[in-house]
Protein backbone atom coordinates (compact mmCIF):
# COMPACT_ATOMS: atom_id res chain seq x y z
CA UNK A 1 0.00 0.00 0.00
CA UNK A 2 1.38 3.41 -0.88
CA UNK A 3 0.25 6.92 -1.03
CA UNK A 4 -0.47 7.23 2.78
CA UNK A 5 0.50 10.84 4.73
CA UNK A 6 2.94 10.49 8.16
CA UNK A 7 -0.20 11.62 9.94
CA UNK A 8 -2.27 8.73 8.65
CA UNK A 9 0.60 6.32 9.66
CA UNK A 10 0.72 7.79 12.65
CA UNK A 11 -3.17 7.63 13.42
CA UNK A 12 -2.67 4.23 12.16
CA UNK A 13 0.18 3.01 14.37
CA UNK A 14 -1.42 4.58 17.22
CA UNK A 15 -4.88 2.24 16.55
CA UNK A 16 -2.53 -0.68 16.57
CA UNK A 17 -1.45 -0.85 20.24
CA UNK A 18 -5.33 -0.43 21.19
CA UNK A 19 -6.82 -3.77 22.48
CA UNK A 20 -10.43 -5.06 22.10
CA UNK A 21 -12.18 -4.17 25.24
CA UNK A 22 -9.58 -2.35 26.55
CA UNK A 23 -10.80 1.16 28.63
CA UNK A 24 -9.19 4.05 26.97
CA UNK A 25 -9.34 7.62 28.02
CA UNK A 26 -9.27 9.67 25.05
CA UNK A 27 -7.59 13.10 24.58
CA UNK A 28 -9.05 14.83 21.43
CA UNK A 29 -7.12 15.78 17.90
CA UNK A 30 -4.80 12.81 17.37
CA UNK A 31 -5.60 10.39 20.31
CA UNK A 32 -9.58 10.92 19.20
CA UNK A 33 -8.72 9.71 15.55
CA UNK A 34 -6.39 6.80 16.84
CA UNK A 35 -9.04 5.47 19.43
CA UNK A 36 -11.70 5.38 17.17
CA UNK A 37 -9.66 4.01 14.20
CA UNK A 38 -9.53 1.39 16.10
CA UNK A 39 -13.06 1.12 17.54
CA UNK A 40 -13.97 0.81 13.75
CA UNK A 41 -11.16 -1.52 12.93
CA UNK A 42 -9.68 -4.41 15.28
CA UNK A 43 -11.42 -3.57 18.51
CA UNK A 44 -15.17 -2.94 18.03
CA UNK A 45 -15.60 -3.58 22.57
CA UNK A 46 -13.03 -0.60 23.39
CA UNK A 47 -14.45 1.40 25.63
CA UNK A 48 -13.56 4.98 24.97
CA UNK A 49 -14.04 7.38 27.71
CA UNK A 50 -13.75 11.05 27.05
CA UNK A 51 -13.82 13.48 30.21
CA UNK A 52 -16.64 15.53 30.00
CA UNK A 53 -18.38 12.13 31.12
CA UNK A 54 -19.24 9.91 28.35
CA UNK A 55 -18.37 6.96 28.57
CA UNK A 56 -18.51 3.74 26.08
CA UNK A 57 -19.08 6.50 23.41
CA UNK A 58 -19.41 5.14 19.86
CA UNK A 59 -19.34 8.71 17.71
CA UNK A 60 -20.12 8.12 13.86
CA UNK A 61 -18.15 11.41 13.35
CA UNK A 62 -14.81 12.43 15.37
CA UNK A 63 -16.36 15.38 18.07
CA UNK A 64 -14.69 19.08 17.83
CA UNK A 65 -14.25 19.28 21.67
CA UNK A 66 -14.29 16.29 24.23
CA UNK A 67 -18.42 17.49 24.74
CA UNK A 68 -19.51 17.16 21.93
CA UNK A 69 -23.06 16.26 21.81
CA UNK A 70 -22.52 13.06 19.65
CA UNK A 71 -20.38 11.92 22.66
CA UNK A 72 -23.09 11.93 25.03
CA UNK A 73 -25.80 10.56 22.32
CA UNK A 74 -24.01 7.67 21.79
CA UNK A 75 -22.09 7.10 25.10
CA UNK A 76 -23.25 3.65 27.09
CA UNK A 77 -23.79 6.31 30.22
CA UNK A 78 -22.50 10.09 30.82
CA UNK A 79 -22.05 10.83 34.74
CA UNK A 80 -20.86 13.74 36.39
CA UNK A 81 -17.46 15.24 35.48
CA UNK A 82 -15.83 14.81 39.39
CA UNK A 83 -16.79 10.94 38.87
CA UNK A 84 -14.98 10.77 35.89
CA UNK A 85 -11.51 11.68 37.65
CA UNK A 86 -11.84 9.87 41.12
CA UNK A 87 -14.18 6.69 40.77
CA UNK A 88 -13.04 5.65 36.84
CA UNK A 89 -9.56 7.54 36.66
CA UNK A 90 -8.64 8.07 39.98
CA UNK A 91 -9.78 4.68 41.22
CA UNK A 92 -7.60 3.10 38.51
CA UNK A 93 -10.19 2.04 36.34
CA UNK A 94 -8.73 3.00 33.04
CA UNK A 95 -6.09 1.08 31.25
CA UNK A 96 -4.91 3.67 28.58
CA UNK A 97 -4.37 6.96 28.69
CA UNK A 98 -4.27 8.86 25.75
CA UNK A 99 -2.43 12.22 25.21
CA UNK A 100 -1.16 14.74 23.17
CA UNK A 101 1.19 17.57 24.90
CA UNK A 102 3.10 20.72 22.95
CA UNK A 103 6.73 19.48 24.25
CA UNK A 104 7.93 16.05 25.60
CA UNK A 105 10.91 15.44 27.33
CA UNK A 106 13.41 11.74 27.23
CA UNK A 107 11.28 11.24 30.37
CA UNK A 108 8.43 11.43 28.62
CA UNK A 109 6.88 14.34 31.13
CA UNK A 110 4.75 16.85 29.22
CA UNK A 111 4.23 20.18 28.42
CA UNK A 112 0.96 21.82 27.63
CA UNK A 113 0.88 24.75 29.93
CA UNK A 114 3.33 27.81 28.74
CA UNK A 115 6.50 28.35 26.20
CA UNK A 116 8.69 30.49 27.99
CA UNK A 117 8.77 30.98 31.78
CA UNK A 118 4.90 31.02 33.91
CA UNK A 119 5.32 34.31 35.17
CA UNK A 120 5.69 35.48 31.65
CA UNK A 121 5.03 33.31 28.75
CA UNK A 122 6.18 34.21 25.14
CA UNK A 123 2.88 32.01 24.38
CA UNK A 124 0.58 30.66 26.98
CA UNK A 125 -1.05 27.17 26.01
CA UNK A 126 -4.08 25.92 27.39
CA UNK A 127 -3.15 23.89 30.02
CA UNK A 128 -3.53 20.60 32.05
CA UNK A 129 -7.02 20.13 31.87
CA UNK A 130 -7.44 16.26 32.61
CA UNK A 131 -3.89 15.61 31.54
CA UNK A 132 -2.24 15.48 34.66
CA UNK A 133 -3.76 13.22 36.64
CA UNK A 134 -4.51 10.86 33.27
CA UNK A 135 -1.06 11.02 33.38
CA UNK A 136 -0.24 10.08 36.66
CA UNK A 137 -3.33 7.38 37.37
CA UNK A 138 -3.82 5.55 33.36
CA UNK A 139 -2.76 2.09 34.07
CA UNK A 140 -0.05 3.15 31.01
CA UNK A 141 -0.27 5.90 28.82
CA UNK A 142 -0.11 6.57 24.80
CA UNK A 143 1.84 10.10 23.59
CA UNK A 144 1.13 11.36 20.35
CA UNK A 145 3.18 14.21 18.94
CA UNK A 146 4.84 15.16 15.97
CA UNK A 147 8.81 15.57 16.47
CA UNK A 148 10.70 18.74 15.63
CA UNK A 149 13.42 19.89 17.75
CA UNK A 150 10.49 22.28 19.29
CA UNK A 151 8.36 19.94 20.74
CA UNK A 152 10.79 17.04 20.94
CA UNK A 153 13.17 18.82 23.62
CA UNK A 154 16.12 18.70 25.99
CA UNK A 155 14.40 20.60 28.31
CA UNK A 156 10.95 21.38 28.99
CA UNK A 157 9.86 24.72 29.72
CA UNK A 158 7.26 23.51 31.99
CA UNK A 159 6.19 20.00 33.44
CA UNK A 160 2.48 19.81 33.35
CA UNK A 161 2.03 15.76 33.98
CA UNK A 162 4.69 13.46 34.78
CA UNK A 163 6.27 11.02 32.30
CA UNK A 164 8.98 9.32 34.49
CA UNK A 165 10.03 12.39 36.01
CA UNK A 166 14.08 12.45 36.62
CA UNK A 167 14.59 8.20 35.00
CA UNK A 168 14.91 5.35 37.09
CA UNK A 169 12.57 4.75 39.51
CA UNK A 170 11.91 8.18 40.44
CA UNK A 171 8.17 8.18 38.98
CA UNK A 172 7.49 5.19 41.40
CA UNK A 173 8.29 6.63 44.52
CA UNK A 174 6.30 9.62 43.24
CA UNK A 175 2.73 8.50 44.34
CA UNK A 176 1.68 8.03 40.71
CA UNK A 177 -0.11 4.21 40.25
CA UNK A 178 0.25 4.27 36.74
CA UNK A 179 3.11 2.59 34.82
CA UNK A 180 3.56 6.03 32.57
CA UNK A 181 4.04 6.74 29.27
CA UNK A 182 5.20 3.21 27.69
CA UNK A 183 4.59 4.32 23.81
CA UNK A 184 5.15 7.74 22.08
CA UNK A 185 3.87 7.69 18.75
CA UNK A 186 5.53 10.27 16.42
CA UNK A 187 6.02 10.92 12.37
CA UNK A 188 8.54 8.83 12.00
CA UNK A 189 7.46 5.82 14.34
CA UNK A 190 7.01 4.92 18.29
CA UNK A 191 9.87 5.64 20.78
CA UNK A 192 9.44 3.25 24.31
CA UNK A 193 11.61 3.46 27.30
CA UNK A 194 14.38 1.83 28.20
CA UNK A 195 13.43 -0.60 31.41
CA UNK A 196 16.14 0.59 33.77
CA UNK A 197 16.82 4.42 32.96
CA UNK A 198 13.38 4.93 31.81
CA UNK A 199 14.65 6.91 28.93
CA UNK A 200 12.59 6.72 25.49
CA UNK A 201 14.74 5.46 22.70
CA UNK A 202 13.83 4.64 19.29
CA UNK A 203 11.71 1.01 19.27
CA UNK A 204 10.15 1.10 15.56
CA UNK A 205 10.54 3.10 12.26
CA UNK A 206 7.70 3.78 9.99
CA UNK A 207 8.37 1.99 6.35
CA UNK A 208 10.02 4.65 5.09
CA UNK A 209 11.59 6.24 8.00
CA UNK A 210 15.07 6.60 8.74
CA UNK A 211 17.02 6.35 12.15
CA UNK A 212 18.85 9.65 10.87
CA UNK A 213 15.43 11.59 10.63
CA UNK A 214 14.58 10.10 14.15
CA UNK A 215 18.19 11.35 14.83
CA UNK A 216 17.70 14.33 13.56
CA UNK A 217 14.02 15.39 14.87
CA UNK A 218 14.77 14.82 18.08
CA UNK A 219 16.47 17.20 20.58
CA UNK A 220 18.22 15.13 22.47
CA UNK A 221 20.51 12.49 22.01
CA UNK A 222 18.40 9.48 20.97
CA UNK A 223 19.29 6.28 21.79
CA UNK A 224 18.13 2.94 19.97
CA UNK A 225 17.10 0.11 21.30
CA UNK A 226 18.39 -3.15 20.49
CA UNK A 227 15.98 -3.99 17.87
CA UNK A 228 13.92 -1.59 15.84
CA UNK A 229 11.17 -3.06 14.41
CA UNK A 230 9.52 -1.60 11.29
CA UNK A 231 5.72 -0.70 11.33
CA UNK A 232 3.82 -2.21 8.51
CA UNK A 233 1.88 0.21 6.20
CA UNK A 234 -1.43 1.24 6.72
CA UNK A 235 -3.69 -1.62 4.91
CA UNK A 236 -6.36 -0.65 2.64
CA UNK A 237 -8.82 -1.47 4.87
CA UNK A 238 -7.54 1.10 7.59
CA UNK A 239 -6.87 3.95 5.16
CA UNK A 240 -10.45 3.20 3.95
CA UNK A 241 -11.75 3.63 7.38
CA UNK A 242 -9.56 6.34 8.49
CA UNK A 243 -10.53 8.64 5.55
CA UNK A 244 -14.28 7.99 5.50
CA UNK A 245 -14.13 8.82 9.28
CA UNK A 246 -12.34 12.11 8.35
CA UNK A 247 -14.86 12.60 5.07
CA UNK A 248 -17.37 11.65 7.70
CA UNK A 249 -16.01 14.43 10.12
CA UNK A 250 -15.79 17.30 7.95
CA UNK A 251 -18.98 16.95 6.76
CA UNK A 252 -20.68 16.64 9.75
CA UNK A 253 -18.88 20.11 11.43
CA UNK A 254 -19.11 21.98 8.11
CA UNK A 255 -23.16 21.57 8.88
CA UNK A 256 -25.15 24.98 9.57
CA UNK A 257 -26.53 24.48 12.68
CA UNK A 258 -30.01 25.70 12.63
CA UNK A 259 -29.89 29.21 15.47
CA UNK A 260 -32.21 28.90 18.35
CA UNK A 261 -35.64 30.53 17.47
CA UNK B 1 -38.26 31.50 47.16
CA UNK B 2 -37.12 31.81 43.16
CA UNK B 3 -37.29 35.10 41.29
CA UNK B 4 -38.22 34.87 37.83
CA UNK B 5 -36.77 37.56 35.93
CA UNK B 6 -35.50 38.99 32.82
CA UNK B 7 -31.87 38.31 32.36
CA UNK B 8 -30.80 41.95 32.50
CA UNK B 9 -32.68 41.92 35.51
CA UNK B 10 -30.78 39.00 36.93
CA UNK B 11 -27.14 40.28 36.31
CA UNK B 12 -28.22 43.92 37.23
CA UNK B 13 -29.56 42.71 40.73
CA UNK B 14 -26.57 39.40 41.24
CA UNK B 15 -23.31 39.95 39.70
CA UNK B 16 -22.03 43.25 40.92
CA UNK B 17 -18.46 44.43 40.04
CA UNK B 18 -15.36 42.54 41.77
CA UNK B 19 -17.66 39.77 42.52
CA UNK B 20 -16.85 36.07 42.20
CA UNK B 21 -18.82 34.60 39.50
CA UNK B 22 -18.35 30.99 37.85
CA UNK B 23 -20.49 30.67 34.81
CA UNK B 24 -20.48 26.79 34.52
CA UNK B 25 -21.12 24.13 31.55
CA UNK B 26 -18.35 21.45 30.20
CA UNK B 27 -18.70 22.34 26.32
CA UNK B 28 -22.74 21.45 26.55
CA UNK B 29 -24.80 24.12 28.19
CA UNK B 30 -22.99 27.05 28.62
CA UNK B 31 -24.61 29.92 29.45
CA UNK B 32 -23.03 32.50 26.97
CA UNK B 33 -26.17 34.63 26.95
CA UNK B 34 -25.79 35.71 30.41
CA UNK B 35 -21.74 36.19 29.70
CA UNK B 36 -23.02 38.49 27.03
CA UNK B 37 -25.47 40.28 29.03
CA UNK B 38 -22.51 40.72 32.17
CA UNK B 39 -20.39 42.37 29.01
CA UNK B 40 -23.22 44.64 28.09
CA UNK B 41 -23.33 46.06 31.53
CA UNK B 42 -20.35 46.26 31.82
CA UNK B 43 -19.34 44.60 34.98
CA UNK B 44 -15.59 45.39 35.98
CA UNK B 45 -12.69 43.75 38.21
CA UNK B 46 -14.90 40.01 38.21
CA UNK B 47 -13.11 36.91 39.58
CA UNK B 48 -14.11 34.47 36.78
CA UNK B 49 -14.10 30.89 37.85
CA UNK B 50 -14.59 27.71 35.16
CA UNK B 51 -13.41 24.82 34.22
CA UNK B 52 -12.86 25.93 30.79
CA UNK B 53 -12.70 29.41 30.00
CA UNK B 54 -14.46 28.56 26.20
CA UNK B 55 -15.23 31.27 24.31
CA UNK B 56 -17.64 32.82 26.75
CA UNK B 57 -14.29 34.10 29.18
CA UNK B 58 -12.26 34.88 25.83
CA UNK B 59 -15.53 37.49 24.96
CA UNK B 60 -15.50 38.70 28.75
CA UNK B 61 -11.87 38.84 29.17
CA UNK B 62 -11.14 40.42 25.95
CA UNK B 63 -13.94 43.14 27.01
CA UNK B 64 -12.45 43.87 29.82
CA UNK B 65 -14.69 42.53 32.94
CA UNK B 66 -11.82 40.14 34.67
CA UNK B 67 -8.87 40.35 36.27
CA UNK B 68 -8.99 37.39 37.95
CA UNK B 69 -9.37 33.95 36.42
CA UNK B 70 -9.49 30.12 38.24
CA UNK B 71 -9.61 27.48 35.33
CA UNK B 72 -7.89 24.31 34.38
CA UNK B 73 -7.94 24.14 30.54
CA UNK B 74 -8.29 27.19 28.74
CA UNK B 75 -8.20 26.50 24.99
CA UNK B 76 -10.52 26.28 22.03
CA UNK B 77 -11.55 22.97 21.98
CA UNK B 78 -10.32 21.22 18.77
CA UNK B 79 -9.19 24.98 17.50
CA UNK B 80 -6.74 26.11 18.90
CA UNK B 81 -6.03 29.09 21.91
CA UNK B 82 -8.40 31.64 23.32
CA UNK B 83 -6.91 34.89 21.66
CA UNK B 84 -8.16 37.08 24.47
CA UNK B 85 -7.07 34.73 27.10
CA UNK B 86 -3.79 34.47 25.61
CA UNK B 87 -3.38 38.19 24.61
CA UNK B 88 -4.41 39.24 28.67
CA UNK B 89 -2.05 36.37 30.06
CA UNK B 90 0.91 37.68 27.56
CA UNK B 91 0.03 41.68 27.22
CA UNK B 92 -1.90 42.71 30.03
CA UNK B 93 -4.51 43.77 27.57
CA UNK B 94 -6.52 44.96 28.02
CA UNK B 95 -5.93 43.97 31.81
CA UNK B 96 -3.32 42.40 33.45
CA UNK B 97 -5.64 38.64 35.06
CA UNK B 98 -4.27 36.86 37.53
CA UNK B 99 -4.38 33.05 36.83
CA UNK B 100 -5.23 30.56 40.08
CA UNK B 101 -4.32 27.58 37.66
CA UNK B 102 -5.27 23.94 38.43
CA UNK B 103 -5.71 20.35 36.91
CA UNK B 104 -9.81 19.12 36.14
CA UNK B 105 -9.30 16.81 39.09
CA UNK B 106 -8.40 19.49 41.50
CA UNK B 107 -10.85 21.91 40.63
CA UNK B 108 -13.79 19.28 40.26
CA UNK B 109 -12.10 18.26 44.08
CA UNK B 110 -12.59 22.17 45.15
CA UNK B 111 -16.24 22.52 43.95
CA UNK B 112 -17.18 19.23 45.82
CA UNK B 113 -15.93 20.77 48.30
CA UNK B 114 -17.22 24.21 47.95
CA UNK B 115 -20.91 22.46 47.68
CA UNK B 116 -20.46 20.58 51.03
CA UNK B 117 -18.81 23.56 52.58
CA UNK B 118 -15.67 21.88 53.69
CA UNK B 119 -12.69 24.32 53.47
CA UNK B 120 -10.91 22.08 50.81
CA UNK B 121 -11.19 19.06 48.77
CA UNK B 122 -8.11 16.44 48.80
CA UNK B 123 -7.65 14.06 45.73
CA UNK B 124 -4.13 12.01 44.42
CA UNK B 125 -3.33 14.43 42.35
CA UNK B 126 -0.97 17.61 40.89
CA UNK B 127 1.80 14.81 40.83
CA UNK B 128 5.35 16.05 39.33
CA UNK B 129 3.90 18.92 37.91
CA UNK B 130 5.11 22.37 38.40
CA UNK B 131 1.72 23.50 38.72
CA UNK B 132 2.24 23.11 42.45
CA UNK B 133 5.12 25.30 42.48
CA UNK B 134 3.26 28.15 39.88
CA UNK B 135 0.24 28.04 42.22
CA UNK B 136 0.50 28.26 46.08
CA UNK B 137 -3.01 27.54 46.45
CA UNK B 138 -2.53 23.80 45.57
CA UNK B 139 -0.75 22.41 48.88
CA UNK B 140 -0.85 19.37 50.39
CA UNK B 141 -1.99 17.56 53.09
CA UNK B 142 -0.94 13.78 55.54
CA UNK B 143 -3.87 11.32 55.39
CA UNK B 144 -4.38 11.38 59.21
CA UNK B 145 -5.29 7.40 59.32
CA UNK B 146 -2.45 6.07 56.28
CA UNK B 147 -0.08 9.04 56.79
CA UNK B 148 -0.02 9.20 52.98
CA UNK B 149 0.56 12.54 51.01
CA UNK B 150 -2.34 14.03 49.26
CA UNK B 151 -2.83 17.01 47.26
CA UNK B 152 -5.12 19.71 48.77
CA UNK B 153 -7.18 22.72 46.64
CA UNK B 154 -9.09 25.91 48.50
CA UNK B 155 -13.11 25.19 47.91
CA UNK B 156 -14.47 26.98 45.75
CA UNK B 157 -17.21 29.20 46.59
CA UNK B 158 -18.35 31.66 44.11
CA UNK B 159 -20.52 34.44 45.21
CA UNK B 160 -22.63 33.60 41.77
CA UNK B 161 -22.88 30.99 39.86
CA UNK B 162 -24.83 31.33 36.45
CA UNK B 163 -25.83 28.05 34.90
CA UNK B 164 -27.78 27.49 31.83
CA UNK B 165 -30.43 24.25 31.76
CA UNK B 166 -33.02 22.90 29.67
CA UNK B 167 -35.91 23.31 31.89
CA UNK B 168 -37.36 25.07 34.89
CA UNK B 169 -40.92 24.52 36.52
CA UNK B 170 -42.88 27.34 37.83
CA UNK B 171 -41.64 26.71 41.16
CA UNK B 172 -37.96 27.25 40.16
CA UNK B 173 -36.59 23.63 40.12
CA UNK B 174 -34.04 23.19 37.59
CA UNK B 175 -33.85 20.05 35.18
CA UNK B 176 -30.59 19.36 33.37
CA UNK B 177 -29.52 16.63 31.47
CA UNK B 178 -26.77 15.74 29.05
CA UNK B 179 -23.23 16.33 29.64
CA UNK B 180 -23.05 17.54 32.75
CA UNK B 181 -20.19 18.38 34.02
CA UNK B 182 -19.25 20.16 37.34
CA UNK B 183 -22.47 21.99 37.25
CA UNK B 184 -24.02 20.83 39.75
CA UNK B 185 -21.10 21.19 42.25
CA UNK B 186 -20.82 24.49 41.18
CA UNK B 187 -24.37 25.64 41.67
CA UNK B 188 -24.20 24.02 44.78
CA UNK B 189 -20.78 25.81 45.96
CA UNK B 190 -22.69 28.89 45.32
CA UNK B 191 -23.69 31.75 47.58
CA UNK B 192 -26.55 32.79 44.52
CA UNK B 193 -27.54 30.53 41.98
CA UNK B 194 -28.91 32.21 38.74
CA UNK B 195 -30.22 29.58 35.92
CA UNK B 196 -31.00 30.54 32.68
CA UNK B 197 -33.42 27.80 30.74
CA UNK B 198 -34.70 26.91 27.60
CA UNK B 199 -37.74 26.87 28.45
CA UNK B 200 -40.37 26.93 31.57
CA UNK B 201 -42.85 24.65 32.18
CA UNK B 202 -45.90 23.65 34.52
CA UNK B 203 -43.92 20.70 36.13
CA UNK B 204 -41.30 18.79 35.22
CA UNK B 205 -41.73 14.44 35.37
CA UNK B 206 -40.61 12.68 37.96
CA UNK B 207 -36.74 12.65 37.66
CA UNK B 208 -35.23 9.93 39.51
CA UNK B 209 -31.18 10.02 39.50
CA UNK B 210 -31.20 13.05 36.95
CA UNK B 211 -29.80 16.08 37.90
CA UNK B 212 -32.43 18.94 39.54
CA UNK B 213 -31.44 21.83 41.28
CA UNK B 214 -34.34 22.18 43.97
CA UNK B 215 -36.01 25.51 43.79
CA UNK B 216 -34.49 26.99 47.37
CA UNK B 217 -31.43 26.18 46.11
CA UNK B 218 -31.85 28.59 42.92
CA UNK B 219 -32.28 32.20 43.06
CA UNK B 220 -33.45 33.63 39.89
CA UNK B 221 -34.53 31.77 36.83
CA UNK B 222 -34.53 33.28 33.21
CA UNK B 223 -36.42 32.42 30.55
CA UNK B 224 -33.79 32.83 27.86
CA UNK B 225 -34.52 30.33 24.75
CA UNK B 226 -31.26 29.45 22.84
CA UNK B 227 -28.66 30.65 25.83
CA UNK B 228 -26.40 28.16 25.46
CA UNK B 229 -25.35 29.02 21.87
CA UNK B 230 -22.94 28.97 20.12
CA UNK B 231 -22.63 26.34 22.26
CA UNK B 232 -25.31 23.60 22.64
CA UNK B 233 -28.13 22.23 24.65
CA UNK B 234 -28.83 18.45 24.58
CA UNK B 235 -32.85 18.07 22.58
CA UNK B 236 -32.60 22.03 21.55
CA UNK B 237 -30.01 22.60 19.11
CA UNK B 238 -26.38 21.60 18.44
CA UNK B 239 -22.85 22.39 19.07
CA UNK B 240 -21.93 25.06 15.88
CA UNK B 241 -18.81 24.11 15.61
CA UNK B 242 -18.38 25.69 12.68
CA UNK B 243 -18.87 29.02 14.59
CA UNK B 244 -16.17 27.54 17.32
CA UNK B 245 -13.32 27.53 14.50
CA UNK B 246 -14.82 30.90 12.79
CA UNK B 247 -13.94 32.51 16.44
CA UNK B 248 -10.25 31.58 15.74
CA UNK B 249 -9.96 34.54 13.43
CA UNK B 250 -12.56 36.52 14.79
CA UNK B 251 -10.92 36.36 18.05
CA UNK B 252 -6.60 36.87 16.91
CA UNK B 253 -6.59 40.53 16.30
CA UNK B 254 -8.09 43.32 19.31
CA UNK B 255 -9.91 45.55 16.53
CA UNK B 256 -11.47 42.62 15.12
CA UNK B 257 -12.52 41.05 18.36
CA UNK B 258 -14.35 44.47 19.45
CA UNK B 259 -15.65 45.62 15.94
CA UNK B 260 -17.49 41.80 16.37
CA UNK B 261 -18.63 42.24 19.84
CA UNK B 262 -19.70 45.87 19.30
CA UNK B 263 -22.00 44.37 16.32
CA UNK B 264 -23.13 41.52 17.82
CA UNK B 265 -22.85 41.92 21.72
CA UNK B 266 -22.98 45.59 22.69
CA UNK B 267 -25.63 46.91 19.88
CA UNK B 268 -27.96 44.38 20.54
CA UNK B 269 -30.60 44.44 22.90
CA UNK B 270 -30.81 41.35 24.60
CA UNK B 271 -30.04 38.10 23.52
CA UNK B 272 -32.70 37.23 21.31
CA UNK B 273 -31.22 40.70 19.54
CA UNK B 274 -27.56 38.55 19.50
CA UNK B 275 -28.91 35.69 17.26
CA UNK B 276 -31.27 37.52 15.17
CA UNK B 277 -27.86 40.00 14.38
CA UNK B 278 -26.40 36.35 13.50
CA UNK B 279 -29.43 35.75 11.11
CA UNK B 280 -28.49 38.63 9.35
CA UNK B 281 -24.75 38.49 9.08
CA UNK B 282 -24.89 34.96 7.59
Amino acid sequence: MSGYSRDEMMTVAASRLLWDRCVCFVGIGLPSAACNLARLTHAPGIVLIYESGTIGTRPDVLPLSIGDGELAETASCVVPLPEIFSYYLQAGRVDVGFLGAAQIDRHGNLNSTVIGSYGSPATRLPGAGGATEIAAHARSTFVMLKATRRSFVERLDFRTSAGFLEGGDSRELSGATGAGPVSVITDFGVLAPDPESRELQLSALFPDATVEEARAAVGWPLGVAAEVSRIEAPSAAELATLRELHARTREAHARPVHLPA
Amino acid sequence: MTQFLSLRAAIEQHVPDGACVALEGFTHLIPFAAGHEIIRQARRALHLVRMTPDLVYDQMIGMGCATRLTFSWGGNPGVGSLHRLRDAVENGWPLPLELDEHTHAGMAAAYCAGAARLPFGTLRGYIGTDLVAANPRIRSVDCPFTGERLAAVPAINPDVTILHAQRADREGNVALHGIVGAQREAALAARVLVVTVEEVVESLPPAMNSIVLPHWVVSAVSHCPGGAYPAYAQGYYGRDNAFYQRWDSIARERDGFREWMRRHVLESRDHGGFLASLRGAA
